[in-house]
């Protein structure tokens, strides 16, 4: 899947942008009205015939620098990040409280999570990244996202595949219920808007929206056999051991 | 007080409950591990060791991820597609609802990119306003939605798994159930 996706991103993105390019270096656009004043006058000192074709080579060059950048500007401050909320979610078992935190919303974490069983660490990482994401505080959630999924690998019998206990998580991460965008309101207020707050209840009502669309996508997906988790070779042979020694 | 005021008031409440929940929580957890007699410095530490290891595991999926994105962005074929279908609506009679096309951009780079989904917001502010209907449903929408490519990216990249099956189709679901709910409330509420 990502394989195919990450081909087509790139081949049309490449192939595009040259066409367009080309196309744009034939037949001119007529007045380049839409360029902002900033870049107007860098504009106006190249020649205005064959500048577009360099112009996009220059675009996608800078794209390749830019792709390599922002992923070390996202995992150098990460690393600190981790490593608070591991120590802290780390003092946390020692002093019993993820158990305590996983007992209480077992209910909801065996209906949702049947895969995952009770007691086992992956329902408090969990439920406390939905915590952390419903209340908007993105530092915390990311820590307790990837110390969920850690915990779910270990339940997984094929490490390089997805389970749907996975999925599922993912999903719900994706849609994830907003009580309140703060982020958002602040840019909203930034921008001069009278009412910056307004949108809080419609957010509510599309990101619930999206949560419930998320959970019975990857249900009902799960079942499908273009899905179906392609055993490695060795836990084939390891099954299927297992079975013939329990036939007879 | 105003139905507006009343929920200015929330949510400056609800700000400063969302800002003192990580301090409190701290709090909680260092009592109980001093009830419990945990040796909580060491027990931080161990914990703590592994964060490098988790950050570090994901910057080749990112810089792979990252990479082909900014080139697909950087051809400019997302504009295009909003011209087309512009021009599309219009011919089969559908012109009254391009407006909303506006919002075909953002709709398709949030799952992409959260910066760039950011720049095209804040963008529909400046052109049109924050509180016109194109500002209000556009900030519905990025809150409603995630950046799904960039969730699977570091969360599976941090266990290993190369796989994700359903997962992705799942996220996509989600944000296309989310944007298009935004919309519809868009209309329905702040329209006309």
């Amino acid at each position: 899947m990502l394989n195919k996706i990450w081909f087509w991103l790139l081949c049309i993105g490449i192939i595009y942008g040259f066409c367009k390019a080309s196309y744009q270096t034939r037949f001119p656009p007529p007045a380049p009205a839409v360029a902002p004043a900033s870049s107007d006058a860098s504009k106006k000192d190249a020649p205005p015939d064959d500048s577009a074709l360099t112009a996009m080579g220059k675009r996608l060059n800078n794209a390749v620098l830019e792709a390599t950048k922002s992923s070390i500007d996202i995992c150098i401050p990460l690393i600190g990040i981790m490593a608070l909320w591991l120590g802290l979610l780390n003092v946390a078992k020692d002093a019993g409280l993820i158990d305590v935190f996983a007992r209480i919303v077992r209910p909801l974490m065996r209906w949702l999570f049947p895969e995952v069983p009770d007691g086992h660490p992956a329902q408090g990482a969990m439920l406390m990244n939905f915590a952390a994401n419903m209340l908007g505080l993105d530092n915390a959630a990311t820590p307790m996202g990837l110390k969920a999924m850690e915990d779910l690998q270990t339940l997984n019998p094929v490490k390089d595949t997805a389970t749907n206990s996975m999925a599922l998580f993912l999903a719900i991460n994706c849609g994830s219920v907003t009580l309140i965008p703060f982020t958002i309101i602040g840019y909203r207020y930034a921008s001069g808007s009278k009412d910056p707050s307004g949108i809080i209840l419609g957010t509510l009502l599309a990101s619930s929206a999206s949560v419930v669309a998320g959970i019975a996508a990857a249900r009902w997906l799960s079942r499908s056999p273009k899905y179906r988790v392609a055993m490695s070779d060795a836990s084939e042979h390891a099954i299927s051991a297992g079975e013939g020694g329990a036939a007879p | 007080m105003t139905f507006a005021e009343q929920m200015q008031a929330i949510t400056a409440f609800m700000e400063a409950v969302s800002q003192w929940a990580i301090p409190a929580l701290v709090l909680m957890i260092i009592l109980t591990a001093a009830y419990k007699r945990v040796p909580m410095y060491e027990s931080f530490v161990t914990g703590a060791k592994e964060g490098f290891g988790v950050a570090v595991m994901i910057i080749p999926y990112l810089v792979a991820i990252f990479f082909a994105i900014k080139v697909f962005i950087a051809s400019g074929m997302f504009d295009d597609i909003k011209y087309g279908l512009t021009i599309a609506m219009n011919s089969i009679g559908l012109g009254a609802y391009t407006e909303s096309l506006d919002l075909l951009p953002l709709a398709m780079t949030k799952p992409l990119t959260g910066s760039g989904a950011r720049g095209i917001m804040l963008e529909i502010f400046h052109l049109h306003g924050p509180d016109s209907f194109l500002g209000k449903t556009a900030s519905i929408m990025m809150g409603s939605s995630e950046t799904t490519f960039y969730i699977l990216t570091v969360y599976f990249g941090s266990v290993g798994v190369k796989k994700v099956r359903h997962t992705l189709i799942a996220c996509l679901c989600a944000d296309a159930a989310g944007m298009g709910t935004a919309v519809v409330l868009g209309y329905l509420m702040y329209h006309g």
